[in-house]
């Protein structure tokens, strides 16, 4: 392989400013920092921090129409990628820098064979003959662990499962063993177990080729497993540079610390179990959806089998499971959003899953939810007031009482009373999501459902709503179905979690013995896969060792 | 994080905007300045042109443009510059009323549809197969059948039109059943008309708005594809068709029958067509695709 | 993959049932004696007499659809109460004209079309690209038999290339062939034309919006490559969509377009059966019209498949 000089960074950023082409507001000010060869860099940072704006300027990949570079220097293995032409810039792409991209499903082209579009990396430029690039693209998904390299060339990626086209993609990026990998968020849309074996592969693979690696995320959690330096970055300007320890065990900036202490752990907090009656039960809940017709009959898809479970006032039961565990297709059974096929939904005493509509809507009021994306929970046309108030006029509330109910509860979830007449687009993504918790207690429900609901939310932004349901379900007994894909969440707000694998509950119990003394092998599995789990964010600290 | 959680906040930007680009394309406030001169020619037409343009008058047939005869004078010797000033009378009135009656038809069809799947696959197999028939082929055929008249030419205009309508009315009403604000309206015991209308009908409004532009002038052409063919509106009527089908055996002699309306008649489908796009474009560039 | 076609097949069956409720019910329910607007306005009693026994019309009105298209069936699709020819015969002795200026207009717009939409989503922005989509939608605005005029204005009347109206069909002299169906095609292609390409280029530029876009230019893709390999590719199945949708206005088109060049065509004959209210003729012309548009559409259903590899699943 080639020579690794440890002393001299392949990439190379020296106070690189990107504006906005239009208003020339900066969206990276003035950032320096340098990546050795054989060395991991994470870039750190919230949404809008400008990491991946970073990224794609190294690339040479920024938007002409929105982005431009309004000062500094980047070299890439000496070579300086600003100043290049766009011929010059193109054979640098993955043969010195090359790039993983954050959504595995869509970063692939849909109508062409992978094995075709691995190989066009060589052609395009001018590498060896058919026959040799086939073989190169064989021997590369050998190393990226692609199981049976000849079947998997010849398939398309809508054939293939989120971590295989995220293996495809690296193999892309890494056949011509190019010195510099950016992998921007390259684990965030796999399940976690996934995420698991491409950080082992991603890292595996730098060894191997000495690559030097700029690896993007939003997750604390994973910078512990794989950074050896840390760049933490926050409305477009570096906030703290250094190695993994110095960062994660005596952060400097108030922002690192801030964003540090945000990170869920895995060990829950001690919290006396709810003795409160039950008020709502499940019991043999199963959908199965029919697929396929009369010309392509196919068996049925059963999202859900014989699901059994309660829920007490006043607790918070988390439903945690990867994607196609059935646990969001149990929350839309559960608030009557589609009818399940079998079993039974008891809402205090009443059985709700056969209801009609019209039978059924006393009850909604009993059963309220919040949904996953707060951009498109809440009616863009409508005023925060009216959004809040809709279920109380459906109940019959006079207008000026809930108005009146409208401001407290506005208040109650953290916001004041003067945004009441404001519209959706003027908050942000965790304000919204807190106009979903006031639209969903403006009925007084027994049970909320939070399906996902703190997923798109930043870390930090996170922690808060997640405090938030936690006091409405003290304040308020209130039941809380938590639904999630990540345990670390589960663990800090729930008292008791449920795990799931293909529709159905494969553990469940207190979330101090399901992450303690996990019985499953998957609830083992899933454990052992959530990143950050040896660190104590909250304290700066290993677990384990003494303070 | 995830795109999907930034999209819709550009989009909402993009929806901010969209006075402001209107306001900054040329070519739009051209062809909405020629739109309003044409709306106020046909109101004042009798202002602009004292001649009668149903009168025949063998005397002047043909003849060539003059200070009396500002376009010459058609087969029958009835005044042409009149008849292209009433004939944007006729089609004004023959595509609004052909667009707004098919776009509330196609809304309320649509709606149902969209909203009670038994009914849905009954009605949407219907409209299928009138859409499966060339409207123009439809139209003609209709006319042939019933006569032509104002009523029977705008009924042959609206039955191949509204379908349209329909599956762009519903197709939104399906795509909005899944957005989580309506579900959230399911969960909070919303009734389903309520949901309908005030969740659904508004954010089906501006593809609609869009959608009838397009109609409008699809209706114009319509009318006067019609009327060229001899099966529109009655032949004195003056309407651009008509004008064009009587001078159409002289083209030879006199290209000015065919062209003094014809091009009045290209440029207001332009001007239309143009603004239909400028209001795409500002309101949403992937909803509402003309087919 | 045999499924979807016999699937898509299959759906057409309905759709082509509801055409032809529709045509049958426009003679059945158009006000006054179905037989009597049939015979037309001299029709002695006896001939009414007669008309009324062939259609079956004292039958129930569901025996008289079935039996209307059991001849259908059959091959019977009437005689013609003007010329007194078999409708068959009538009609295919004019649906030459009208394929072969349906293909070179097919032919035409494609080649033309696409590569436009193409460089105007390459230019996008630009002068260049803002006057090729004014260039499209002035084709998509102008009525046919204004662009048809226009074209016998400028080349046949001023220029003197080309001979203002009639057809000679290409087995008969292909010089004269071209010469005849030069301007129809170009008359009938303005509006495909501005069709295609405005929707190859927003499809394109959709494209160049994706992920998989950003993924080839980051593996060192050339621009061209880009445009072409990748994104015109995955444009194909809307092209393809509106290419399909938009042979509608291709039918509505021959129809002005033969009048224009008085072409003896499927689009003239519909006309004139329309003027001489020959309704054998005007109901076996609408159906087979739309028959051309259902299976059009049902073989853009079945190109999809070579388009796009997640429908063949």
């Amino acid at each position: 392989m080639t020579e690794i000089n440890a002393n001299a960074d392949v990439l190379r950023i020296e106070g690189l400013t990107v504006a906005l082409k239009q208003s020339g507001t900066p969206v990276i000010d003035d950032i320096s920092f340098g990546v050795r060869a054989g060395e991991t860099l994470c870039l750190v940072g919230e949404s809008g921090s400008g990491k991946s704006v970073t990224s794609l300027a190294v690339m040479g990949l920024l938007d002409p129409a929105a982005l431009e570079v309004a000062g500094g220097r980047i070299t890439v293995d000496g070579a300086d990628v600003l100043s290049a032409g766009a011929e010059e810039l193109r054979r640098m792409r993955a043969s010195r820098m090359s790039m993983v991209f954050q959504e595995p499903m869509t970063a692939l082209n849909p109508v062409e064979k992978v094995g075709a579009q691995v190989e066009e990396v060589l052609r395009v430029h001018g590498e060896g003959n058919a026959a040799s690039r086939r073989r190169r693209v064989l021997e590369m998904f050998e190393a990226v662990r692609l199981p049976n390299p000849e079947r998997i060339h010849a398939s398309y990626p809508h054939e293939l499962s989120g971590g295989q086209r995220q293996r495809i993609v690296i193999s892309m990026a890494l056949i011509m063993n190019p010195k510099l990998l950016i992998a921007d968020e390259p684990t965030t849309a796999l399940d976690v177990t996934t995420q698991r074996q491409i950080l082992l592969l991603i890292s595996e693979l730098q060894q191997r080729f000495g690559t030097a690696v700029l690896f993007i995320t939003h997750d604390f959690g994973v910078v512990s497993e794989i950074a050896d330096r840390i760049v933490v970055m926050n409305r477009g300007r570096t906030v703290e540079i250094g190695s993994r320890t110095d960062v994660l065990s005596n952060p400097q900036a108030d922002y690192t610390r801030m964003l540090a202490s945000a990170v869920p752990s895995l060990v829950p907090p001690q919290r006396p179990a709810s003795t409160d009656p039950e008020v709502l039960s499940v019991s043999n809940l199963a959908m199965s959806y029919k697929v396929g017709d009369l010309f392509s009959p196919r068996p049925p898809v059963h999202a859900l089998k014989a699901t059994d479970m309660s829920l007490r006032r006043g607790e918070i039961l988390g439903i945690v499971g990867e994607s196609g565990s059935g646990k969001t297709t149990l929350a839309r059974c559960i608030t009557r959003l589609i009818r399940p096929s079998d079993g039974s939904i008891v809402l205090d005493g009443v059985d709700i899953s056969r209801l009609g509509e019209t039978a059924l809507r006393p009850h909604r009021r009993r059963l309220q939810v919040v949904f996953q994306d707060p951009f498109r929970s809440l009616n863009a046309r409508k005023r925060v007031r009216d959004i809040v108030v809709e279920g109380m006029l459906n109940f019959g509330t006079p207008k000026s009482e809930a108005y009146e109910r409208a401001a407290v509860l506005l208040e109650r979830v953290g916001l004041s009373r003067d945004m009441l007449m404001r519209f959706p687009h003027q908050f942000s993504g965790g304000q919204r999501q807190r106009i979903c918790i006031a639209r969903a207690l403006a009925l007084d429900p027994d049970v909320l459902v939070a399906d996902e609901s703190v997923s798109a939310l930043d870390v930090s932004v996170q922690k808060q709503v997640l405090e938030l349901l936690r006091g409405i379900c003290d304040e308020r007994g209130v039941g809380i179905l938590f639904i999630t894909h990540d345990l670390r969440v589960a663990a800090q707000i729930c008292d008791r979690i449920a795990v799931m694998r293909d529709g159905q509950v494969v553990e469940a119990g207190t979330a101090h013995a399901v992450l303690a003394t996990p019985e499953h092998s998957y609830t083992r599995e899933l454990i052992a896969a959530a990143p950050g789990r040896d660190w104590d964010f909250a304290n700066f600290r290993p677990y384990g060792q003494p303070a | 994080m995830k795109m999907s959680a930034v999209l819709p906040a550009a989009r909402e930007r993009r929806a901010g905007q969209w006075r402001a680009r209107l306001r900054g394309n040329g070519l739009t406030i051209a062809a909405s300045a020629f739109l309003v001169c044409l709306v106020l020619v046909a109101i004042f037409a009798p202002l602009l042109t004292s001649a009668d343009p149903i009168l025949i008058n063998a005397v002047n047939r043909l003849k060539a443009p003059s200070a009396q005869f500002w376009f010459g004078a058609d087969t029958m010797g009835r005044d042409l510059f009149a008849r292209v000033v009433y004939g944007a009378r006729t089609s004004l009135v023959v595509g609004v009323v052909a667009a707004g009656a098919s776009l509330l038809l196609g809304l309320l069809i649509g709606l149902v549809c969209g909203y009670f799947p038994i009914v849905d696959s009954v009605l949407m197999r219907v409209m299928d197969g009138i859409m499966s028939i060339p409207s123009i082929v439809f139209a003609v055929a209709l006319v042939a059948i019933t006569g032509a008249n104002l009523v029977t030419v705008l009924l042959a205009i609206v039955l191949p039109e509204f379908p349209r309508v329909v599956r762009l009315v519903r197709g939104l009403i399906l795509s909005l059943r899944n957005e989580a604000y309506v579900e959230a309206a399911v969960s909070l015991a919303t009734p389903a008309w309520r949901i309908l209308l005030s969740h659904m009908l508004p954010n089906t409004l501006a593809p609609l708005i869009v959608q009838g532009s397009f109609i409008l002038a699809s209706a114009i052409l319509t009318e006067a594809v019609m009327s060229f063919l001899g099966v529109g509106l009655p032949p004195e009527v003056p309407s651009w068709g008509n004008i064009i089908a009587d001078g159409r055996s002289y083209f030879q002699l006199r290209p000015g029958l065919v062209f003094f309306p014809g091009i009045p008649l290209a440029l207001t489908v332009l001007a239309i067509n143009l603004i239909g796009d400028a209001l795409r474009d500002a309101l949403d560039p992937k909803l509402a695709r003309r087919g | 993959m045999f499924g979807y076609i016999v699937r898509r097949s299959v759906m057409t069956i309905p759709v082509m049932g509801v055409v032809a409720l529709i045509v049958f019910a426009l003679l059945h329910f158009a006000p006054g004696d179905p037989a009597a607007i049939m015979a037309g306005d001299s029709a002695s009693p006896a001939q009414l007499a007669e008309i009324r026994a062939r259609l079956g019309l004292d039958q129930p009105l569901h025996i008289q659809f079935f039996y209307w298209l059991g001849q259908l069936g059959q091959g019977h699709f009437g005689t013609s109460l003007h010329s007194h020819k078999p409708v068959a015969e009538m009609i295919s002795s004019r649906i030459g004209p009208t394929l072969s200026l349906a293909v070179t207009t097919m032919t035409f717009s494609l080649l033309v079309a696409i590569p436009m939409g193409v460089y105007a989503a390459w230019a996008r922005g630009r002068l260049s690209d803002r006057l090729v989509m004014m260039m499209a939608v002035l084709g998509f605005s102008t009525p046919v038999f204004v662009t048809g005029y226009a074209l016998i204005y400028l080349f046949s009347l001023n220029a003197g290339w080309f001979p203002v109206q009639g057809f000679t069909p290409l087995a008969t002299d292909p010089v004269r062939f071209l010469q005849t169906a030069t301007l129809p095609t170009l008359t009938l292609s303005a509006v495909y034309v501005a069709l295609i390409a405005r929707i190859t280029r927003s499809s394109v530029l959709e494209i160049l919006g994706e992920d998989f876009i950003r993924t080839a230019r980051a593996k060192g893709v050339p621009e061209a490559r880009v445009v072409l390999r990748h994104a015109l590719r995955n444009a194909a199945v809307p092209i393809v969509t509106v290419a399909g949708s938009g042979a509608a206005f291709l039918i509505s088109g021959v129809v002005v377009t033969e009048s224009v060049f008085n072409i003896p065509g499927l689009g003239r004959l519909m006309v004139e059966s329309v003027l001489a209210r020959d309704y054998p003729l005007i109901q076996s012309l609408m159906l087979l019209l739309s028959l051309i548009y259902i299976l059009i559409n049902l073989g853009i259903d079945v190109l999809y498949m070579v388009f796009d590899p997640r429908i063949r699943a």
